[in-house]
C-alpha cells in the first residue's frame, strides 16, 4: 500500500506552446520543409510587391482618359467608366430598376416563409412563390404588358450571367432528381431511357450542346417560328446540367441503406411517399457538396455562351476592347471579371458548408 | 391462452427461390389472433425470409398468405393494406436518422393513415412513455444508444395500432447490457394480448411469452410445439443439436 502527494501543476516546455509550436510544426518540421518554406517566401516576395504596386499603388482610381493613364499599373478608371457594361450589358439605363426589382425580389420571396413558420399552408406558400417568382421575373426583365419590351439580345453582363446561371439551376434540379429516379427504376424502359439521356449528355461538351441549340435546335421548329437565342441557350445548358445533377443525385440514392427502403416499405408508405419523404432528403442531403460543385462549374461554363452570341459579363470585356477610347484594358477587365465571379463562386461554397451542417443530423454521438 | 381461435395469419404451400435457391420449401402455419409465436434455426433456414414474406418485403413464387382476411398477391392496394395493419420491427431498427424520433413516430400515422397530427404527436408521445424514452423525443436517432433505437422502432411500429407484430431478430445488433430493456418492452407486449411472430434466439423470452415455438432448417420447418415440450423434449435430432448449441452458451 501506498499514498502519493498531489503534485503541483507544471507549464509545458515553450517549444510545445503557442507561436512557436506552430512554425516548428508547420513549417520547419523537418530540413527538407525549412527549405521548401525559405523557398515559398522568397517566391512571394519575388510576386506579391510588384502585384500589389499593380492592382493598388501604382493604380489609377480617378477621372481621367485613356490615354492620362498610366500604361504601368493598373487603370481602374476604365472599369468606373464602364461599369455599367459589366453590369447590365446592353439593358436601357433607364429601366435598370426592373433589374434591381427582380433580384431583390429573390430576397423577398425567400423571406416571406419564415414569417409564416408554424403555418399549416407554409407549403403551398413555398409552392406558390416558387411558381410565381419566374413568371414575374420574366415580366420584369422582359417587359410586356404595361411595361417596355427590353429584348433579350439586349440582356448582358454579370445580369445576364446570374440569370443563365440561376434558371441553368433552378431548372436542372428537378429533372436531373427524376432522371436519377429514373435510373434507379424497376421499370425497363423507364431506366433505359434515362441511362440513354444522362450517358449521350455527359458524353459530349457543352459546347457542342450550345452549337446545337443555336444552329441545329430552329431546324426542329417549322418556318416562320423563331426561339429566342437566349432561350435556347437556357434549354441546353438546363439539360446539359440536368445530366450531371441526375448523377450527382444518384450517387446521394446509392449511399442509402436497404433498411430505410423497407422500414418505408413496412409502414405502408405509397412509392412517392417513400421516396419523397424517406430517400430523396437524405440523398440530396449526402449529396449537397457535390451538386453545389456541379452548380459551381456550371456558373463558370456559363462564361461559353459568348461562343453563340451572348454577352455575358466575361464577353463584354472583349467587346470592350473594341472602344477605341479605352484600347488595351483587356487585362483590367479580365482581373475584374475574375474578381466578381471568385467572390460568387467562394460565397456559394461557403454556403454549401453551411446548409450542410444544418442540415446534419447524423452526426456521432460524442460529437454532440 | 390465446383468447379466441380467430385465425389471423394463414400461409398455405409457401415457396420461395432466390434464383436456384429453395428458400422456403412449401410452409404451412396460422397464426391466432393474440398468439405469440417464437421462431428460431440456425443462420439461412429461411425464418427471416418466412416472416418477412408476411408483409410481402419478399415476394414468394408460390402458395398463398392471407392476412387478416386479405390475400396477399401481386397487388399494390392489397399490399398496402397488409401492411398497414402488420407492422415490422427490424435488426438494424431503421429509424429514419433524418428525422426526429416524434417525426419517425408520427409519420406513418398522418401519412398512411390520414391522421392530424396533434392526434399522432399524443399518441407517439405516450407511446414513447411507455417504452420510457419520453425526453428524447425531439432528438435523432443517432444521438440514442442501439437499445433506445430498438425501443423507439417498437413505439414507431405500435404507432399505426397495428394488428400483428413482426420481430425480425430484434436483439441481434444491441450490445449484451442492451438486450433486457428491449426484451422486456416486449414481454409487456405479448402480455396486453398484441400478435407477435418474431424471429429470434432469446430462448429466455421465447420460454416466457411464447405459445408455440417454430424450428426452422433448409428453408422448411421441422419441428413446431408448445414452448415446454419444444425444450423439454425436442423429438427431431437437428432440434436437439439447435437446442444443444444454442442453450449451451
Amino acid at each position: 500500500m501506498a499514498t502519493y502527494e498531489l503534485k503541483n501543476k507544471k507549464n509545458p516546455p515553450i517549444s510545445e506552446i503557442g507561436v512557436i509550436k506552430w512554425l516548428h510544426e508547420n513549417l520547419f518540421s523537418s530540413l527538407f520543409n525549412s527549405i521548401l518554406t525559405l523557398f515559398a517566401l522568397y517566391l512571394l516576395y519575388l510576386i506579391i510587391p510588384p502585384l500589389a504596386d499593380w492592382l493598388y499603388f501604382g493604380a489609377e482610381f480617378g477621372n481621367v482618359t485613356n490615354d492620362q493613364c498610366t500604361r504601368e499599373a493598373a487603370c481602374w478608371t476604365y472599369i468606373g467608366k464602364k461599369i455599367n457594361l459589366y453590369i447590365y450589358g446592353f439593358y436601357p439605363e433607364e429601366h435598370y430598376w426592373r433589374i434591381h426589382l427582380t433580384f431583390a425580389l429573390v430576397a423577398v420571396f425567400s423571406f416571406i416563409p419564415r414569417l409564416f413558420k408554424n403555418n399549416p399552408h407554409r407549403f403551398k406558400l413555398i409552392a406558390f412563390l416558387f411558381i410565381s417568382y419566374p413568371i414575374l421575373a420574366f415580366y420584369l426583365l422582359y417587359g410586356g404588358i404595361g411595361l417596355e419590351v427590353v429584348e433579350t439580345h439586349k440582356w448582358g453582363g454579370l445580369t445576364l450571367t446570374i440569370i443563365i446561371a440561376a434558371v441553368g439551376i433552378v431548372a436542372s434540379f428537378p429533372i436531373g432528381i427524376l432522371m436519377a429516379l429514373g435510373r434507379q427504376s424497376k421499370m425497363k424502359v423507364i431506366r433505359f431511357f434515362s441511362v440513354l439521356y444522362i450517358e449521350f449528355i455527359r458524353g459530349v461538351p457543352l459546347i457542342t450542346i450550345l452549337f446545337m441549340a443555336s444552329v441545329v435546335l430552329p431546324l426542329f421548329f417549322s418556318e416562320g417560328i423563331d426561339v429566342d437565342k437566349l432561350l435556347r441557350a437556357l434549354i441546353g445548358i438546363t439539360l446539359f446540367q440536368a445530366a450531371y445533377i441526375a448523377e450527382v443525385i444518384r450517387g446521394g440514392l446509392q449511399a442509402i441503406p436497404r433498411g430505410q427502403y423497407e422500414a418505408a416499405d413496412a409502414m405502408g408508405l405509397s412509392f412517392f411517399q417513400k421516396t419523397s419523404l424517406i430517400i430523396l432528403p437524405q440523398a440530396l442531403k449526402i449529396s449537397i457538396p457535390n451538386i453545389v460543385g456541379s452548380f459551381i462549374s456550371l456558373f463558370k461554363d456559363t462564361t461559353l455562351v459568348l461562343i453563340i452570341g451572348l454577352f455575358d459579363m466575361l464577353a463584354i470585356v472583349g467587346l470592350s476592347t473594341s472602344d477605341v477610347n479605352w484600347l488595351g484594358r483587356e487585362t483590367e477587365g479580365y482581373v475584374f471579371v475574375a474578381f466578381v465571379l471568385w467572390i460568387i463562386l467562394y460565397s456559394m461554397s461557403k454556403y454549401s458548408k453551411n446548409i450542410e451542417k444544418r442540415y446534419n443530423t447524423e452526426l456521432d454521438k460524442e460529437k454532440l | 391462452m390465446s383468447s379466441n381461435d380467430k385465425q389471423i395469419i394463414q400461409i398455405n404451400n409457401l415457396n420461395k427461390w432466390y434464383g436456384d435457391f429453395h428458400a422456403l420449401n412449401n410452409i404451412n402455419l396460422t397464426v391466432n389472433e393474440g398468439e405469440i409465436v417464437v421462431i428460431c434455426g440456425p443462420s439461412g433456414s429461411g425464418k427471416s425470409t418466412l416472416i418477412r414474406c408476411i408483409n410481402y418485403l419478399e415476394k414468394f413464387q408460390e402458395g398463398e398468405i392471407i392476412v387478416d382476411g386479405t390475400s396477399i398477391a401481386d397487388d399494390v392496394k392489397k399490399i398496402r393494406q397488409v401492411r398497414s395493419e402488420v407492422s415490422m420491427v427490424f435488426q438494424h431498427f431503421n429509424l429514419f436518422p433524418h428525422l426526429t424520433i416524434l417525426d419517425n413516430l408520427t409519420l406513418a400515422p398522418i401519412w398512411v393513415h390520414q391522421n392530424k397530427k396533434e392526434d399522432a404527436t399524443e399518441r407517439a408521445l405516450a407511446l414513447l412513455d411507455r417504452v420510457g424514452i419520453k425526453d428524447q423525443a425531439e432528438k435523432y436517432p443517432n444521438q440514442l444508444s442501439g437499445g433506445q433505437q430498438q425501443r423507439v422502432a417498437i413505439a414507431r411500429s405500435l404507432c399505426t395500432s397495428p394488428k400483428i407484430m413482426l420481430f425480425d431478430e430484434p436483439t441481434s445488433a444491441l450490445d449484451p447490457e442492451m438486450i433486457s430493456e428491449v426484451l422486456d418492452v416486449m414481454v409487456e407486449l405479448a402480455k396486453e394480448g398484441m400478435t407477435m411472430v418474431c424471429v429470434t434466439h432469446e430462448m429466455g423470452f421465447a420460454k416466457k411469452v411464447a405459445d408455440s415455438m417454430i424450428f426452422m432448417d433448409e428453408g422448411q420447418i421441422i419441428e413446431t410445439n408448445k414452448p415446454d415440450e419444444f425444450f423439454k423434449n425436442p423429438e427431431s435430432d437437428r432440434l436437439k443439436l439447435f437446442l444443444n448449441q444454442i442453450l449451451d452458451k
